[in-house]
């Protein structure tokens, strides 16, 4: 009998399925599975989708599939959407719209649910990427959950970024904050065939021509414009030309290096939040529920203050010297 | 892990009614039980049905049908898991589904049959009951 990860890597589906399914459970023998998978990721161009609730992710990513499958691509799909912060419990809808693609083999959709992550994808998004890479998908798309303006961590995630807005959201005072609009390598502006589009796509422009690499980068190297792109489902317009920008996004970052710088800076992200939830395992199993309640007490009470506490914890998990 | 991991499951409106306020409500009661639930929308085949089933590894599967093709519909889903070596997924049905049907389609392997005005709570702890615990660790 293969074991999974050499089935997965054989291009078994349910064995991909169930690897997920442990991955999203940090379950042990997942993390010796990615291990050696790792060695096979690497090769898949990985495109995140973000943007407000409603902005249009879900649909305009079953475009975005739809026009890859007759690029004849193998593409996967990782679609994230809100745990409930009350029971754990998620409603994950993302395949709703992606209905058309269902019964593809070539397409496979997995829905994750956040599980208490903020930053807009859920804690194992990024390994269950490298599970898909490893069985072959390439592209694979990350939709994250629908954001505001501070979830930025698909960019530590995806290679290209999308930042998706609908018509009449905002005004230019938006487009000038800081946050998710900083991380956009190409701007969509979806529901084209909706009034106000046009105004969205000027704004967005606007905030473009501001950007001071427009003006002072090195004109020897390569430099991405990021384009501004309007796209319509319903009118099936502005598509072709998206995926376009997607791939041409690719080779600019691998002709300007920046694929490697990219690809370090995420390492980098991922090393160090393996670490940071290593230590809170360790925290967990040091402190007994019971001593943390009387912890928390003496701080709520002011017998305490949080950092001595945190002092004494860091020495109690060997972090610190006492 | 295995023992705290969240439950998921496929909530799948097969056929061709557009009626899904049932599926909607079952969809949510089991998210509030602590679920992960995958909504699928209405006019699912039986072939999407179960790709779904298989690409996100659920726990179970729920079907709600209205029409009354449920005797073409769940025979060909059974047929079509089994096709697919899927054996550890637990299938279960609501909707309209006359009494004198029932015994047959225990008999495909369904394992629960839920009218009009079954509690979400004989639902949920029905799902709770009959997953099959040991699936991360028995072979795929």
């Amino acid at each position: 009998m293969q074991n999974l990860a050499e089935r997965l890597l054989s291009g078994d589906r349910r064995a991909l399925a169930r690897m997920v399914t442990l991955i999203e459970n940090e379950s042990p023998q997942a993390r010796r599975y990615l291990a050696e998978l790792h060695q096979h990721a690497g090769k898949a161009h990985i495109v995140g989708v973000t943007g407000a609730p409603g902005a249009g992710k879900s649909t305009l990513v079953t475009h975005i599939v739809r026009e890859l499958r007759r690029r004849d691509r193998k593409v996967g799909v990782v679609a994230v959407d809100p745990t409930s912060p009350f029971t754990g419990g998620a409603i994950l809808g993302d395949r709703i719209r992606m209905m058309e693609l269902a019964g593809d083999p070539n397409v496979f959709i997995r829905s994750m649910a956040s599980r208490g992550s903020l930053g807009g994808l859920s804690a194992s998004t990024r390994d269950v990427v490298r599970a898909m890479d490893a069985a072959g998908y390439n592209p694979i798309i990350i939709e994250t959950v629908g954001t505001g303006q501070a979830e930025v961590e698909v960019m530590r995630a995806a290679q290209t970024v999308l930042v998706v807005s609908a018509p009449g959201m905002g005004d230019e005072v938006q487009a000038i904050k800081a946050g998710i609009l900083e991380i956009a390598d190409i701007f969509v502006v979806s529901k084209a065939d909706k009034p106000g589009a046009d105004q969205t796509v000027a704004e967005l422009a606007m905030l473009l021509s501001l950007d001071p690499n427009r003006r002072l980068h090195d004109k020897s190297k390569p430099y991405w414009r990021i384009p501004v792109l309007k796209t319509s489902a319903i009118k099936d317009q502005g598509i072709t030309q998206l995926v376009d920008a997607i791939e041409q996004h690719r080779e600019y970052l691998v002709e300007s290096g920046m694929l490697a710088h990219r690809a370090q800076r995420q390492v980098r992200s991922e090393v160090e939040a393996l670490v940071v939830h290593a230590v809170m395992n360790a925290l967990r199993e040091e402190l007994t529920e019971d001593e943390w309640q009387k912890l928390l007490e003496d701080i709520t009470t002011r017998e305490r203050d949080p950092y001595s506490v945190a002092g004494e914890l860091q020495e109690r998990i060997g972090l610190r010297k006492s | 892990m295995a023992d705290t991991r969240p439950i998921r499951v496929l909530v799948a409106k097969p056929g061709l009614d557009g009626h899904d306020r049932g599926a909607k409500v079952i969809a949510r009661a089991l998210r509030d039980a602590g679920m992960e639930v995958i909504y699928t929308g209405i006019r699912q085949t039986p072939e999407m049905i179960v790709e779904a089933a298989i690409q996100e590894d659920v726990d179970a599967i729920l079907m709600s049908i209205l029409s009354g093709a449920h005797m073409a519909i769940f025979p060909k889903v059974v047929e079509l898991l089994k096709q697919n070596g899927v054996d550890d997924v637990l299938v279960a049905a609501g909707g309209i589904l006359p009494d004198e049907d029932i015994p047959a389609i225990k008999a495909m392997g369904i394992k629960g049959c839920f009218g009009p005005g079954t509690p979400t709570d004989d639902i949920i702890a029905f799902v709770r009951a009959n997953i099959k615990s040991d699936r991360l660790t028995a072979d795929v």
